[in-house]
C-alpha cells in the first residue's frame, strides 16, 4: 500500500519498489529513542492480539474443551505433534511452550505481509527475527549446558568423534564457527530477507498493475495491468504458504539445534 | 587512448547476480524434494520423517538464494 501511494504522488513515472519500504516515517514519539513507525505498531498490535487469543483460550481451561480453547488446543497440538514430539521426542516436551510461542509469534508477525491494511510483515524488519534468534540461541545453549555440563557440551559440539586428531586443527574453528556464530546469523536471516523478498514482490506486482491500468501508454496496457493483478493475486497465495513455512521452518530449527545438544553425539 | 568497449551490460548487474545466485539453490531445492518425494513413494509409512528433514534440506539449500537477494540489495548498481 505505500509503493501505491508513493507512486500516486509522483504522478505517470513508475519506480520498483526499494528498501524505502521498510523505513516508514515515524508516527508516534518522534526524535527518541522510542520512536515508533507503523511496523512497530503492527508489531505491538500483532502481539496483543496473540496474547489475547491464547489468555482467552486458556483463562479457565477445561477437561472436555468447548469454544475457542478448541482453536488453542489444536494450535498447541500442532506444534508439539509435528514439531516436538517429531524431532525432541516425548523426553523434550518441555520445550513445547518456547517452542509454540516462537510459532505463533513469528506466524503472527509473519501473516501481516498479506493481512489488507497492515501489508508489512513486521519480521522484514532484521531487529525482530534478531531478537528471536538470540532467544533461540540461548534456549539451546543453555539446554546443551544443562544436558551435559560446559565442559561436555563444548567438547561434544567442538571435537567430533572419530577423525584423526590432526583433523581437529581444521575441523574444530569449522565446527565453532557454524555452531556458534552462523547458526543465530543464518536463522535471523532466512526469515527476514524471505518477508522481505516476498514484500517487495507484492508491491512490484501491484504497483505494476496499478500503472498499468490507470497510466496505460497503450491500448493494451490495462488488460496487462489486469493479468499482472491476477499474478499478484497468486503471488499472495504463495505467500501465504511462505509465512507458514517460515514460521515453521525457524521452529523446526530451533528444536533441531535443541536436540543437537541435548544429545552425546551428533 | 579511449578503451573500445567490445560489449556492454546496462541496467541492473544485481538482477543478473541474483539470477545467477538462483541456479545452485534452484538445482538443490529440486534434488532435495525429488529424492524426499522419492522415498515417500517407497514408503509412505515414514512420509513423517521425510518431510520433517525435507523441509530443514529446503531451509539449508535456500539460505543461498536468500544471500543472494540480500547481496543484490546492499550492492546496487
Amino acid at each position: 500500500m505505500t509503493g501505491i501511494t508513493v507512486l500516486a504522488s509522483e504522478g505517470d513515472t513508475w519506480s520498483p519498489p526499494s528498501l524505502a519500504e521498510f523505513f516508514p516515517p515515524a508516527i508516534l514519539f518522534e526524535g527518541t529513542p522510542f520512536e515508533m513507525n507503523r511496523i512497530n505498531l503492527i508489531g505491538l498490535f500483532m502481539t496483543g492480539l496473540l496474547s489475547l487469543f491464547f489468555v482467552l483460550a486458556f483463562r479457565n481451561p477445561r477437561l472436555v474443551p468447548r469454544g475457542i480453547q478448541n482453536v488453542g488446543e489444536v494450535a498447541v497440538d500442532f506444534v508439539r505433534t509435528f514439531i516436538v514430539d517429531e524431532i525432541l521426542g516425548v523426553q523434550g516436551r518441555k520445550y513445547t511452550a518456547y517452542l509454540t510461542t516462537l510459532f505463533f509469534m513469528i506466524l503472527a508477525f509473519n501473516i501481516t505481509g498479506i493481512i489488507p491494511a497492515l501489508n508489512m510483515p513486521v519480521t522484514a524488519k532484521i531487529g525482530y527475527p534478531v531478537f528471536l534468534a538470540i532467544t533461540s540461541y540461548v534456549v539451546f545453549n543453555w539446554a546443551g549446558i544443562k544436558a551435559q555440563g560446559l565442559g561436555g557440551y563444548l567438547k561434544s559440539n567442538l571435537f567430533i568423534p572419530g577423525v584423526p586428531k590432526v583433523m581437529y586443527l581444521l575441523l574444530t574453528p569449522i565446527e565453532a564457527l557454524s555452531t556458534f556464530v552462523l547458526r543465530p546469523v543464518t536463522l535471523s536471516l532466512r526469515l527476514m530477507v524471505n518477508m522481505l523478498a516476498g514484500h517487495l514482490m507484492l508491491v512490484l506486482f501491484y504497483s505494476a498493475a496499478w500503472y498499468f491500468v490507470f497510466f496505460p501508454n497503450s491500448v493494451l496496457q490495462p488488460l496487462l495491468g489486469i493479468g499482472v493483478y491476477g499474478a499478484g493475486l497468486a503471488f499472495t497465495l504463495f505467500e501465504m504458504l511462505i509465512v507458514v513455512i517460515q514460521a515453521y521452518i525457524f521452529t523446526l530449527l530451533t528444536a533441531v539445534y535443541i536436540s543437537g545438544a541435548t544429545a552425546e553425539h551428533h | 587512448m579511449d578503451p573500445v568497449n567490445l560489449a556492454e551490460v546496462t541496467g541492473s548487474v544485481a538482477a543478473i547476480g541474483y539470477g545467477l545466485a538462483a541456479i545452485g539453490p534452484g538445482i538443490g531445492i529440486g534434488i532435495v524434494v525429488g529424492k524426499a518425494i522419492e522415498g515417500i513413494a517407497r514408503q509412505p509409512e515414514m512420509t513423517g520423517v521425510l518431510r520433517t528433514n525435507m523441509f530443514l534440506g529446503i531451509a539449508f539449500t535456500e539460505a543461498l538464494a536468500l544471500i543472494g537477494v540480500g547481496l543484490g540489495f546492499v550492492w546496487q548498481g
